[in-house]
Protein backbone atom coordinates (compact mmCIF):
# COMPACT_ATOMS: atom_id res chain seq x y z
CA UNK A 1 0.00 0.00 0.00
CA UNK A 2 1.28 3.12 -0.77
CA UNK A 3 1.80 6.11 1.75
CA UNK A 4 -1.11 8.44 1.96
CA UNK A 5 -0.87 11.69 3.16
CA UNK A 6 -2.60 14.65 4.45
CA UNK A 7 -2.07 17.91 5.34
CA UNK A 8 -4.26 20.68 6.87
CA UNK A 9 -4.03 24.19 8.37
CA UNK A 10 -5.31 24.88 11.30
CA UNK A 11 -6.24 28.57 12.59
CA UNK A 12 -6.07 30.42 15.89
CA UNK A 13 -9.11 30.62 18.31
CA UNK A 14 -10.66 29.00 15.26
CA UNK A 15 -13.30 26.63 17.19
CA UNK A 16 -16.08 26.32 14.74
CA UNK A 17 -13.55 24.27 12.74
CA UNK A 18 -11.27 22.89 15.46
CA UNK A 19 -11.48 19.31 14.98
CA UNK A 20 -12.70 19.08 11.78
CA UNK A 21 -8.95 17.81 10.72
CA UNK A 22 -8.83 15.00 13.31
CA UNK A 23 -12.58 13.89 12.39
CA UNK A 24 -11.44 13.68 8.24
CA UNK A 25 -8.41 11.34 9.69
CA UNK A 26 -11.13 9.36 11.48
CA UNK A 27 -13.06 8.77 8.61
CA UNK A 28 -10.29 7.86 6.47
CA UNK A 29 -8.84 5.36 8.52
CA UNK A 30 -12.09 3.52 9.08
CA UNK A 31 -12.74 3.55 5.37
CA UNK A 32 -9.56 2.19 4.91
CA UNK A 33 -10.43 -0.74 7.23
CA UNK A 34 -7.92 0.24 10.11
CA UNK A 35 -8.55 -1.53 13.37
CA UNK A 36 -11.01 0.53 15.24
CA UNK A 37 -8.79 0.59 18.66
CA UNK A 38 -6.12 2.41 16.41
CA UNK A 39 -8.60 4.30 14.65
CA UNK A 40 -9.91 5.87 17.88
CA UNK A 41 -6.30 6.41 19.38
CA UNK A 42 -5.07 8.27 16.53
CA UNK A 43 -8.46 10.60 16.38
CA UNK A 44 -8.26 11.31 19.99
CA UNK A 45 -4.06 12.61 19.59
CA UNK A 46 -5.19 14.60 16.67
CA UNK A 47 -8.04 16.07 17.92
CA UNK A 48 -6.15 17.46 21.48
CA UNK A 49 -3.34 18.35 19.12
CA UNK A 50 -5.24 20.16 17.00
CA UNK A 51 -7.20 22.11 19.92
CA UNK A 52 -3.58 22.60 21.30
CA UNK A 53 -3.04 24.59 18.15
CA UNK A 54 -6.23 26.50 18.28
CA UNK A 55 -5.47 27.64 21.81
CA UNK A 56 -2.05 28.39 22.43
CA UNK A 57 -0.26 27.68 18.51
CA UNK A 58 -1.64 30.11 16.74
CA UNK A 59 -1.80 28.84 13.36
CA UNK A 60 -0.42 25.50 12.13
CA UNK A 61 -0.12 22.52 10.38
CA UNK A 62 -1.17 19.25 10.85
CA UNK A 63 -0.01 16.61 8.82
CA UNK A 64 -0.74 12.81 8.45
CA UNK A 65 1.08 9.72 7.05
CA UNK A 66 -0.80 6.43 6.87
CA UNK A 67 1.11 3.18 5.87
CA UNK A 68 0.22 -0.13 6.01
CA UNK A 69 2.53 -0.34 9.27
CA UNK A 70 1.76 2.47 11.31
CA UNK A 71 0.23 6.33 11.37
CA UNK A 72 2.30 9.04 11.89
CA UNK A 73 0.70 12.40 12.86
CA UNK A 74 2.91 15.79 12.54
CA UNK A 75 2.09 18.99 14.47
CA UNK A 76 3.84 22.29 14.01
CA UNK A 77 3.21 25.72 14.71
CA UNK A 78 5.16 28.79 14.72
CA UNK A 79 3.53 29.93 17.81
CA UNK A 80 5.08 31.24 21.70
CA UNK A 81 6.46 27.60 22.35
CA UNK A 82 6.45 25.92 25.85
CA UNK A 83 8.84 27.19 28.00
CA UNK A 84 8.74 24.21 30.33
CA UNK A 85 7.86 20.97 28.34
CA UNK A 86 8.25 18.40 31.36
CA UNK A 87 6.11 20.59 33.23
CA UNK A 88 3.40 21.26 29.83
CA UNK A 89 2.93 17.06 30.39
CA UNK A 90 2.08 16.83 33.68
CA UNK A 91 -1.68 16.10 33.73
CA UNK A 92 -3.19 19.71 35.05
CA UNK A 93 -0.67 21.84 34.45
CA UNK A 94 -2.25 24.51 31.97
CA UNK A 95 -1.88 28.49 30.61
CA UNK A 96 -4.90 28.85 28.63
CA UNK A 97 -7.32 31.01 29.29
CA UNK A 98 -10.21 31.09 30.92
CA UNK A 99 -12.81 31.56 27.77
CA UNK A 100 -11.15 28.08 26.70
CA UNK A 101 -11.80 26.44 30.24
CA UNK A 102 -15.37 27.55 29.19
CA UNK A 103 -15.40 25.36 26.17
CA UNK A 104 -14.49 22.55 28.06
CA UNK A 105 -10.60 22.50 27.10
CA UNK A 106 -7.77 24.25 28.46
CA UNK A 107 -7.43 21.57 31.59
CA UNK A 108 -4.34 20.74 31.37
CA UNK A 109 -4.75 16.85 29.89
CA UNK A 110 -3.87 17.52 26.18
CA UNK A 111 -0.15 16.74 25.94
CA UNK A 112 -1.02 13.99 29.13
CA UNK A 113 -4.37 12.46 26.40
CA UNK A 114 -1.87 12.20 23.74
CA UNK A 115 1.15 10.62 25.22
CA UNK A 116 -1.26 7.97 26.52
CA UNK A 117 -2.90 6.94 23.55
CA UNK A 118 0.13 7.20 21.20
CA UNK A 119 2.51 4.41 21.04
CA UNK A 120 5.61 7.24 20.43
CA UNK A 121 4.99 10.68 21.19
CA UNK A 122 8.13 13.20 20.70
CA UNK A 123 7.93 17.00 21.53
CA UNK A 124 10.12 20.00 20.87
CA UNK A 125 9.22 23.59 21.88
CA UNK A 126 11.79 26.43 22.76
CA UNK A 127 9.85 29.78 23.29
CA UNK A 128 9.73 32.37 20.39
CA UNK A 129 9.96 29.34 17.59
CA UNK A 130 7.02 26.89 17.66
CA UNK A 131 6.36 23.84 19.13
CA UNK A 132 6.99 20.17 16.85
CA UNK A 133 4.91 17.09 18.24
CA UNK A 134 5.25 13.97 16.13
CA UNK A 135 2.48 10.84 17.24
CA UNK A 136 3.31 7.44 15.69
CA UNK A 137 0.62 4.71 16.25
CA UNK A 138 1.46 0.60 14.88
CA UNK A 139 -0.65 -1.07 13.15
CA UNK A 140 -1.79 -4.73 15.05
CA UNK A 141 0.00 -7.63 13.59
CA UNK B 1 -31.31 0.69 27.70
CA UNK B 2 -32.87 1.67 24.26
CA UNK B 3 -32.32 4.87 23.76
CA UNK B 4 -36.28 5.37 23.35
CA UNK B 5 -36.41 4.47 27.39
CA UNK B 6 -33.69 6.57 27.73
CA UNK B 7 -35.36 9.49 26.06
CA UNK B 8 -38.83 8.55 27.96
CA UNK B 9 -36.96 8.43 31.47
CA UNK B 10 -35.00 12.24 30.64
CA UNK B 11 -38.20 13.50 29.17
CA UNK B 12 -36.29 14.45 26.37
CA UNK B 13 -37.05 15.32 23.02
CA UNK B 14 -34.89 14.15 20.14
CA UNK B 15 -33.67 17.06 17.97
CA UNK B 16 -31.88 14.38 15.37
CA UNK B 17 -31.51 10.44 15.22
CA UNK B 18 -34.73 9.38 16.09
CA UNK B 19 -34.02 6.63 13.21
CA UNK B 20 -31.91 5.31 16.04
CA UNK B 21 -34.09 4.95 19.07
CA UNK B 22 -34.25 1.15 19.33
CA UNK B 23 -30.19 1.40 19.61
CA UNK B 24 -29.03 -0.37 22.84
CA UNK B 25 -26.70 1.93 25.79
CA UNK B 26 -25.24 0.52 28.64
CA UNK B 27 -22.83 3.23 29.77
CA UNK B 28 -23.60 6.83 30.95
CA UNK B 29 -21.33 10.14 30.92
CA UNK B 30 -22.11 13.24 32.15
CA UNK B 31 -19.33 15.82 31.73
CA UNK B 32 -18.60 19.64 30.27
CA UNK B 33 -15.02 18.88 30.29
CA UNK B 34 -14.12 17.43 26.79
CA UNK B 35 -10.48 16.22 27.60
CA UNK B 36 -12.36 14.10 29.96
CA UNK B 37 -14.19 12.70 27.78
CA UNK B 38 -11.68 12.11 25.70
CA UNK B 39 -9.32 10.67 28.41
CA UNK B 40 -11.56 7.17 28.09
CA UNK B 41 -13.10 5.54 25.21
CA UNK B 42 -17.03 5.76 25.23
CA UNK B 43 -18.29 3.56 22.75
CA UNK B 44 -21.85 2.66 23.30
CA UNK B 45 -22.34 5.20 26.20
CA UNK B 46 -24.45 7.78 26.13
CA UNK B 47 -23.06 11.79 26.54
CA UNK B 48 -24.34 13.84 29.02
CA UNK B 49 -23.31 17.91 28.74
CA UNK B 50 -24.46 20.81 29.83
CA UNK B 51 -21.90 22.26 26.89
CA UNK B 52 -23.85 23.14 24.12
CA UNK B 53 -20.87 23.92 21.28
CA UNK B 54 -20.00 22.73 18.48
CA UNK B 55 -16.85 20.95 20.06
CA UNK B 56 -19.39 18.85 22.01
CA UNK B 57 -20.19 16.82 18.84
CA UNK B 58 -16.67 16.55 17.83
CA UNK B 59 -15.64 15.16 20.76
CA UNK B 60 -18.82 12.57 20.86
CA UNK B 61 -17.71 11.88 17.51
CA UNK B 62 -13.66 11.21 18.29
CA UNK B 63 -14.82 9.74 21.54
CA UNK B 64 -17.14 6.95 20.46
CA UNK B 65 -20.19 8.30 22.44
CA UNK B 66 -23.24 6.52 21.00
CA UNK B 67 -25.84 9.98 21.57
CA UNK B 68 -25.82 13.48 22.98
CA UNK B 69 -28.07 14.63 25.56
CA UNK B 70 -28.29 18.50 26.30
CA UNK B 71 -28.95 18.96 29.94
CA UNK B 72 -31.20 21.83 31.94
CA UNK B 73 -33.40 22.15 28.23
CA UNK B 74 -30.30 23.80 26.65
CA UNK B 75 -31.11 24.29 22.96
CA UNK B 76 -28.15 23.91 20.41
CA UNK B 77 -28.27 26.18 17.07
CA UNK B 78 -28.76 24.65 14.20
CA UNK B 79 -25.13 24.11 12.84
CA UNK B 80 -24.69 21.63 16.09
CA UNK B 81 -27.55 19.72 14.45
CA UNK B 82 -26.78 19.80 11.53
CA UNK B 83 -22.97 18.41 12.55
CA UNK B 84 -24.23 15.95 14.93
CA UNK B 85 -26.99 14.61 11.60
CA UNK B 86 -23.95 14.82 9.49
CA UNK B 87 -21.74 12.66 12.06
CA UNK B 88 -24.87 9.91 12.48
CA UNK B 89 -25.26 11.06 17.01
CA UNK B 90 -28.22 10.94 17.92
CA UNK B 91 -29.25 14.68 19.94
CA UNK B 92 -31.61 14.72 22.52
CA UNK B 93 -32.52 17.96 24.62
CA UNK B 94 -33.87 17.36 28.78
CA UNK B 95 -35.16 20.04 30.75
CA UNK B 96 -33.88 17.99 33.77
CA UNK B 97 -30.57 19.04 35.89
CA UNK B 98 -27.39 16.79 34.96
CA UNK B 99 -27.50 15.38 38.85
CA UNK B 100 -31.37 14.03 38.08
CA UNK B 101 -30.21 13.07 35.03
CA UNK B 102 -27.03 10.99 35.89
CA UNK B 103 -29.80 9.97 38.72
CA UNK B 104 -32.14 8.41 36.91
CA UNK B 105 -30.04 6.76 33.66
CA UNK B 106 -28.20 4.75 37.20
CA UNK B 107 -31.35 3.85 38.81
CA UNK B 108 -32.48 2.61 34.98
CA UNK B 109 -29.59 0.59 35.18
CA UNK B 110 -26.67 2.12 32.76
CA UNK B 111 -23.15 2.48 34.37
CA UNK B 112 -20.33 4.34 34.04
CA UNK B 113 -17.76 4.06 31.18
CA UNK B 114 -15.63 1.88 33.25
CA UNK B 115 -18.64 -0.29 33.64
CA UNK B 116 -18.53 0.97 37.25
CA UNK B 117 -21.82 1.42 39.54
Amino acid sequence: MPVIHKSYHVTKNDFIHAGEASIHVKNLLKSLNYDSDLVRRVAICGYEAEMNLVMHGGDGELSVDVSQSKVVIEVTDKGPGIADVELAMQEGYSTAKDEYREMGFGAGMGLPNIKKNSDEMTISSEPGSGTHVTMVFFCKG
Amino acid sequence: MKLSEIARILESEFLTGENKKDVDFHYCRGCDLMSDVLAAFADGSVFLTGLVTIQAVRTASISGAGAIVFVRNKKPSADIVALAREEDIPLLVTPLTMFVSCGRLYEGGLTGVNGNR
